[in-house]
């Protein structure tokens, strides 16, 4: 009796959050990048090829030094919504990514990622531009990248495609986000053959930002507020303080611990 | 001519809906190629169990691979522990079936081989240990694998074959994806040489891992190579997709793999391709 209501809290908690983590009421990108950063100055393309609008990149000053940004992008009107696939990235997203990060490592910028997306785009022109390799050639290349890397995941943590671009030295949740290998109601099709069962596939996934902070595969939460001003404010302080730290490691050892990170699992 | 094919479709329609009948015959002596559909009598399939009419590569067993590829092998004496992190109602129990099924630890067989006197670490994934995916121990035991071979100095040679991401152990599978792709990474560092060799079907976690981060990405004829499974695609796109849009034919047109090799091909062009590295980066 007892086991059930903690299941049942489990259960509700996580249904919650991942409804959270999806509400329309979510800070939009634009927003958060109007909020943390001055000066954005927006950097297009893939340099083979494409541009894609679900992920937006630039240069911006943070606390007055310059970084490297890239954000997922849901879009806000119903044009840029379809244009980003409703924020799930392309293989050209995932590439110009991985370029800037590189210019970023040139110039030794810090790169900051803001995550929210429900994963990478599964559609036919990703299949045949290479969505599998450009996932896979982030995470290889970002594993040796010089310069610290750190993500925030603000509302949906979508499997490959958000680990493409949160797969560097830390990684921060907001309070109402969530981060998993598949949506729950995905979850709940390919193991249950009922994708009515998701709350039930949220609450076994482990997908909150409480319990992936206790398996060790996020730093922290941040909170989150009514008042998105007061919401970016502790994002600004949380990136500060953890930047500060990280710019003061020699690479060697930046490097190091990025990969005994994901050596532990 | 009419009748013959007459009967041919009798014995189709036989094979077709008496599931009791074909049951009854001994060891599956007709199998149906699941490419091209065809009824095949199961010694045409000959040793490389290859479709005679498509030249589609059955699924096939890691250990059995072994024979095919290489003139030596010792296996990898880590012992990778599957854990149950989502605490997955029954999911030991599957595995201990899969184990038994494959005679593997988990999805992949790691060891150390040879071609012609010619050293390498070698994994070959296994499609019947739950349809290849990859646990935390599949991916410890990649990444020991690849840890091996850069202190070794060894090439690697792999054979994929994945579903992608196991999805019973959540986020814990999806964190191998980034511990893999940094062991590759460190291989690289060092000069050495990756293979890596796709076959039917390599798709999710694992194209979007270290499938795709070889230095030559060699695939099977007729290869399922994608990273989103075929129903997700046509559910987001609300139309069909092209029947070969993730067929290793089309994936070499776009740019994605260096060559389609034969099964019966595949260790003499590994051996070459080893010879041709022989100097590595140390000369």
């Amino acid at each position: 009796m007892k086991e059930g209501l903690i299941i049942n809290r489990q259960k509700k908690t996580a249904a919650k959050i991942v409804a959270g983590a999806r509400s329309s009421q979510k800070i939009t990108t634009p927003a958060l990048l109007a909020n943390l950063f001055d000066d954005l100055m927006i950097l297009k393309g893939d340099r083979v090829g494409g541009e894609d609008p679900a992920i937006i990149g630039g240069i911006a000053l943070f606390n007055n030094q310059p970084v490297t940004v890239i954000a997922t992008n849901k879009g806000t009107t119903l044009e840029e919504r379809m244009a980003c696939h409703f924020g799930c990235p392309e293989p050209a997203g995932y590439r110009k990514a991985l370029r800037l990060m590189k210019e970023a490592e040139k110039f030794k910028r810090p790169i900051i990622t803001l995550v929210n997306t429900a994963g990478a785009y599964p559609g036919a022109h990703a299949e045949a531009t290479g969505q599998g390799m450009a996932i896979a050639n982030n995470l290889y290349e970002i594993s040796t990248l010089k310069t610290p890397m750190i993500s925030v995941i603000f509302g949906e943590g979508g499997s490959g495609g958000a680990l493409a671009l949160a797969c560097g030295d830390q990684v921060w949740m907001t309070t109402e986000s969530m981060y998993s290998i598949l949506s729950p109601e995905g979850f709940a099709s390919i193991l249950w053959k009922d994708s009515q069962r998701a709350d039930e596939a949220a609450a076994i996934m482990q997908l909150t930002p409480q319990s992936l902070q206790d398996a060790g595969v996020i730093e922290g939460i941040i909170q989150e507020e009514p008042d998105e001003h007061l919401f970016c404010q502790n994002i600004t302080t949380v990136l500060t303080e953890q930047l500060n730290q990280l710019q003061q490691l020699p690479v060697e050892t930046l490097l190091a611990t990025r990969q005994a990170r994901f050596r532990q699992f | 001519m009419q009748l013959f094919n007459a009967v041919r479709n009798i014995g189709k329609a036989h094979l077709k809906y008496n599931q009791e009948a074909r049951q009854k015959v001994p060891d599956g002596l007709w199998v149906a190629c699941p490419k091209c559909q065809q009824s095949i009598y199961h010694k045409d399939l000959g040793y490389y169990r290859t479709c005679p009419v498509c030249q589609y590569g059955f699924r096939t067993r890691a250990k059995v691979r072994l024979d095919w590829l290489v003139d030596s092998f010792e296996p990898a004496g880590d012992l990778a522990q599957t854990p149950n992190p989502l605490h997955f109602p029954k999911y030991p129990q599957k595995l201990r079936k899969a184990q038994q099924i494959t005679g593997l630890e988990d999805s992949i067989l790691t060891g150390v081989a040879t071609i012609k006197q010619q050293k390498f670490a070698l994994g070959i994934m296994d499609p019947y240990f739950i349809m290849g995916s990859m646990g935390s121990a599949t991916g410890e035991k990649i990444t020991r694998l690849f840890e091996l071979a850069t202190e070794k100095g060894l090439p690697v040679i792999l054979i994929a074959a994945s579903g992608g991401a196991r999805m019973q152990e959540g986020i814990f599978s999806l964190m191998q994806m980034a511990k893999t792709s940094a062991a590759v990474k460190q291989h690289a560092e060092q000069g050495l040489l990756y293979i890596s060799l796709l076959t039917d079907p390599t798709t999710g976690g694992v194209t979007a891992s270290f499938a795709t981060e070889a230095d030559i990405i060699l695939a099977e004829p007729k290869a399922v190579i994608g990273f989103a499974g075929r129903r997700v695609i046509e559910q987001t796109m609300h139309e069909q997709i092209a029947p070969d849009l993730q067929d290793a034919e089309t994936v070499l047109k776009n740019g994605f793999i260096d060559q389609i090799i034969a099964r019966q091909d595949q260790k003499k062009v590994l051996h070459q391709l080893l010879k041709l590295h022989e100097r590595g980066a140390h000369y």
